[in-house]
Order: structure tokens, then C-alpha cells, then sequence
């Protein structure tokens, strides 16, 4: 029998083929915490009385999420993050360069292969890269800067094939939602995702990295996509490890199978409250518009801003419209383009690379009874600081339609 | 193990922004204040109402969404003893036991016990006796179990010098 994706980056780690539901022992390759998680993990890894981070060059802070500060609680956990990674030697990308998920791959800390782990559920983001990729708890990071070893469950895997092409109105964005709407919330708890299919191989890394950032949604452990030369493409000149194209085999058994048609999809939306309430933009086509957000780990990508620049270029948003890009990579890929500078005449208020109003922790913030549509990855009430407003996920594309009209708008086809 | 305490029950997909939300996690690590908004998002006044042993009893998926581990800390720091679920998210559930908060999974009982209602988890025996009834669970991993009767994982490590999957 061949081995799922998930399995085949296991038995390269312990040198043999592992069974589902055993535990097993893996080195750790990047090990993440940021601004939401670090303060925490730095008091464990006190209190264990650990002394020194177990590799300085495999260990990353990002502050990110409330980032800049917006108040004097925040700005003392910030510090006490800074102090940590000063004595203890280890990287901190600080205020202005941009989401932790977005920089790991950037900065070349994820590769085919490798084994990552964030103190962030999005952490399964890396798994595009086909690396073993998921999130933990503040404690168990605490374990992991230590030792440089965690204890995980071998997951079985779920595939999730799409095969076709998508309309031009339709991203990689709503083919996750669609796939979210029928495996629902709990569907892929303590599984793998696999996203194979011609779909997924056309797709660019940006895009694929929303199908894997999004795999958390359904409870997945990891979102993984086999390497190929698009990942290699990427990571040319950013990684330290060679290159490794890794597929899962064709007998592979999967707990079980999702097939998608790209081309039968259309735009959606997920609804409020849950991520897995999902419905066609059709649906709701006209509802009015209180503030459109683009950003986050999930679409603040060069790809996306390009797209959203594309609609909005010589015309003027409807509501209050905010775009954060993801790093200071894509913002500075965002200047030269000049996408920034369409998004400003546009009347988009453009900020710091960053998490922005995604979290609620600090900007951004709805008022009771708005209705937001938002390109990240969760729409929990409360999510975004107001657990009175309305929160709506939606491709970069709608976003963008629907700031310029105010209303839930169907995107033109592009393409 | 034993613990015996009064139910207070919720539903399905109870989110960690639920029950602990996101603007007041980025702003402090002192738990004397978090554990003031426990639950808020699912029942505004649900700090004020317990007391120390009562057991949260929820659906399917309780806990899912971000990794925070303040998410289990407020509720271990509220006073709740242990949470009964049909099911629970993975992060979730690692960061409870790393922290020292028992999680027991059971299908069959959330839907037959109430808020307000006593019941009795037997963490070893795997077991719940509610009003005439005995559940059965699936009883938790062994390694799990050190880590919890250690105190969560802090403790764990500070007594054994060494973390307690280090031995394969």
C-alpha cells in the first residue's frame, strides 16, 4: 500500500512507514510563536526552568497580530518578547514585516519535508510547500524551544480533488469554502487534508496557499499539496535545504475523498457565524455593505492586491474599504506594481503589513449591526472585536466588487 | 480520579473567540482578569454564575479555532473541574492537558444531562454517573494522564527533568 502525502513526510523523518493513530516522536524545522502566543510560551519555557532554545536558527517571534501596538498591556507583552529573543539569540520580525505565515516561506524556513509548527492554528498554511506543517498551544511551543522535538498522532488523511478549471470569477478561495460548506467545521478533526487534482496544479503558490491556510476551518491538522517546480519556483534562492519533489502515492488509502469540479463553482460566501455556513454570492446579491477588509493570511497576497487593483483601478470604493498586505515583500512588490497607489485613489484605506482587523485585537473594528465582508479565514462572532456585526468570507474578487457597488456583488468574469 | 460538580451545558462549536475573545488575550497574560470574560461570548454573565468544580458539558467540536492557549487556562482558572464534550478540536485538546485541564469526549451524554444537574467523571475508570445512568468513555491516553496527574506539562517537566514522550 503507498502512503498519503501527510505519511510519506513522516517516514522520512523515523525512517519508516507510519501507521495512523500511532504516536510518534518528530524534529522539528521552524518553530513560530507570535504576539497572541509568545507571552505565554515564554512564561511555560520559564517555569519548566528551561535555560537555552534548543536551535537559534529554527526558532521565530513575529509580532503581527496587534502590530503596531495600539495600547500600553500590548506594548509590555511586545517587550517582553523582544527581551526573550535579545538573550536568547533567536530571529524577531517585528512591527511592519508582515503575517508569520507569510514570512516563514518567504524568509525560506519552510521546504518540502520539513516538520513546522507555529503556535497558531493557521500554521497549517506551510503545508502548500508540502512540509508538515500544523498548529500548538503555547506550552507545547514552550516544549518544542527546549527540546526541538514534539509528539504528534500520525493522521489519516483526507483527499480533496479538483479537477478542471475554475470561471473566471471563481479563486481558489471559494473552492475552500465550497469544500468547508460540505465536510463542515469538524469534518477533517485530527485528519490531513490533501488537495490533489489538475485544479491544484495550475494554481499558483498564492493560491494554494489559501486552499492549505483554510484546511483548520474544517479541524484538519495539516493542509498539504505535493511540491512541483511552482514550489520550486518559489523557494529558488530562499531555502538552505535542497529541494524535494514529494507526492502522495496513487494507492495511497485516504479516510476518505471529496471530488470537486472546478468548473461547476461560483463565488461564495461563508456566513455569519460559523466558517462552514456556506452559500453561493448569488444568494445574497444587493445586500448593502458596511466595510470591506482585504488582507490576512489568508488573501493579503501580491496575487490578490493585484486582482483587487484590477477592479478598483480609476473608479471609487462605495464604503469604507481596508487592505493590509500580508508582508513588507508584497507590500514592496504591491509599490512597484503600483497597486498601492490604484488602491489609495480608489479610496481604499491602505495599512501596515500585518494580521490588521482580522483578530479584532486593535484596528479596524466594526460597530454593532455592520456587515463586513472579509477576505481572511474565520467569521466567529465576535471575531472581529464587535460581536454584534456580521462578518462575511469571500474571495478577493467579491471583495472588490462588492466595495466598489456597496452591496453583495457577483464578480464580472475576468478571464 | 474523581470529580463531582454541577453542569452547566452548550452547544456545538463552541469557538475559542467564544470563550475567550481575541481583544482581551492580546492585552494581558494575567489570568485573575481573563478568567472575568470565561465564556463571554457564548453566555455574557457565565463568570459571575459558577463556582469552583462545576463541569462544562458541550456538543460536537468545543474548542475550535486559534491555537490560544488561553482558552482552557480561563476555564481551568474560572474554577471548572473538567469539560464533558461529544467532541473536541485538536489543539484544543493537546493545550488542555498541557495545562492540566481533563477533557473526557462522550457522545451520549451532553445530550442527556442539563444545567443545573450533578454529575460524577471517573477519569481513570473511564466513566460518568449522571442521575440513573453510567456513561462509558473512551478512557484518555496513558502518557496524557502523567501529564495531567503532574499538574499540565510545566509541572511535568520541573518534576522529571525531561518530557515524558522523550523516552522513545
Amino acid at each position: 500500500m503507498g502512503m498519503t502525502l501527510a505519511e510519506k513526510i513522516i517516514s522520512m523523518k523515523i525512517g519508516r512507514e507510519p501507521s495512523p493513530g500511532e504516536i510518534v516522536v518528530l524534529p522539528i524545522d521552524a518553530a513560530m510563536a507570535h504576539d497572541g502566543t509568545a507571552p505565554l510560551m515564554i512564561k511555560s519555557f520559564n517555569e519548566m526552568g528551561a535555560k537555552n532554545v534548543w536551535n537559534k536558527e529554527k526558532a521565530i517571534f513575529v509580532i503581527d497580530h496587534i502590530s503596531p501596538s495600539s495600547n500600553e498591556g500590548t506594548s509590555a507583552l511586545h517587550k517582553m518578547m523582544r527581551e526573550f529573543a535579545k538573550n536568547h539569540g533567536i530571529k524577531l520580525y517585528d512591527v511592519g514585516e508582515g503575517i508569520c505565515h507569510q514570512i516563514l516561506p518567504e524568509k525560506g524556513y519552510v521546504f518540502p519535508g520539513g516538520v513546522v509548527v507555529g503556535a497558531d492554528s493557521h500554521t497549517c498554511t506551510h503545508g502548500a510547500f508540502a512540509a508538515f506543517s500544523t498548529g500548538i498551544g503555547s506550552t507545547d511551543m514552550a516544549a518544542v524551544f527546549a527540546s526541538g522535538k514534539l509528539w504528534f498522532k500520525v493522521p489519516e488523511s483526507l483527499r480533496i480533488n479538483i479537477s478542471g478549471s475554475f470561471r473566471g470569477n471563481v479563486t481558489s478561495k471559494d473552492a475552500i469554502l465550497y469544500a468547508i460548506g460540505e465536510i463542515k467545521a469538524d469534518g477533517a478533526t485530527y485528519k490531513s487534508v490533501e488537495f490533489t487534482g489538475d485544479a491544484v496544479k495550475s494554481m499558483s503558490m498564492d493560491s494554494r496557499m489559501v486552499m492549505t491556510n483554510m484546511a483548520i476551518e474544517m479541524g484538519g491538522k495539516t493542509g498539504l499539496i505535493a511540491s512541483d517546480s511552482r514550489t520550486r519556483a518559489f523557494l529558488e534562492g530562499r531555502i538552505r535545504v535542497p529541494f524535494k519533489e514529494i507526492a502522495g502515492d496513487k494507492d495511497a488509502h485516504y479516510a476518505d475523498e471529496l471530488e470537486i469540479e472546478a468548473g461547476t463553482l461560483e463565488p461564495m460566501l461563508s456566513c455569519p457565524h460559523q466558517v462552514d455556513n456556506v452559500k453561493a454570492v448569488t444568494e445574497l446579491e444587493g445586500k448593502p455593505v458596511d466595510q470591506v477588509f482585504i488582507g490576512s493570511c489568508t488573501n493579503g497576497r501580491l496575487e490578490d492586491l493585484r486582482m483587487v487593483a484590477k477592479v478598483l483601478k480609476d473608479k471609487s470604493v462605495k464604503v469604507r474599504t481596508i487592505v493590509m498586505p500580508a508582508s513588507k515583500e508584497v507590500m514592496l512588490g504591491a509599490l512597484r506594481e503600483g497597486i498601492i497607489e490604484e488602491l489609495v485613489r480608489a479610496g481604499c484605506a491602505v495599512g501596515v503589513p500585518g494580521c490588521g482587523p482580522c483578530v479584532g485585537g486593535h484596528h479596524g473594528v466594526p460597530s454593532p449591526g455592520d456587515v463586513v465582508i472579509s477576505t481572511t479565514n474565520r467569521n466567529f462572532k465576535g471575531r472581529m472585536g464587535c460581536a454584534e456585526a456580521e462578518i462575511y468570507l469571500a474571495s478577493p474578487l467579491t471583495a472588490a466588487y462588492s466595495a466598489l457597488n456597496g452591496k453583495f456583488t457577483v464578480p464580472e468574469e475576468v478571464n | 480520579m474523581r470529580i463531582r460538580g454541577r453542569v452547566w451545558k452548550f452547544g456545538d462549536d463552541i469557538s475559542t473567540d467564544l470563550i475567550i475573545p481575541g481583544k482581551y488575550k492580546f492585552k494581558t497574560i494575567d489570568f485573575d482578569e481573563l478568567a472575568r470574560h470565561v465564556m463571554e461570548g457564548a453566555d455574557p454573565s457565565f463568570a459571575s454564575k459558577i463556582s469552583k468544580g462545576d463541569i462544562i458539558v458541550a456538543g460536537k467540536n468545543f474548542g475550535c479555532g486559534s491555537s490560544r492557549e488561553q482558552a482552557p487556562i480561563v476555564i481551568k482558572h474560572s474554577g471548572i473541574s473538567v469539560v464533558v464534550a461529544k467532541s473536541f478540536a485538536r489543539i484544543f485538546y493537546r493545550n488542555a492537558f498541557n495545562i492540566g485541564l481533563p477533557l473526557v469526549e462522550s457522545k451520549d451524554l451532553p445530550d442527556y444531562v442539563n444545567t443545573g444537574e450533578v454529575i460524577e467523571v471517573a477519569l481513570s475508570e473511564g466513566k460518568i454517573y449522571a442521575k440513573d445512568r453510567t456513561f462509558d468513555f473512551k478512557p484518555i491516553p496513558d502518557f496524557l494522564m502523567k501529564i495531567l496527574e503532574d499538574g499540565g506539562l510545566v509541572e511535568h517537566y520541573k518534576k522529571r527533568g525531561r518530557f515524558v514522550w522523550e523516552t522513545q
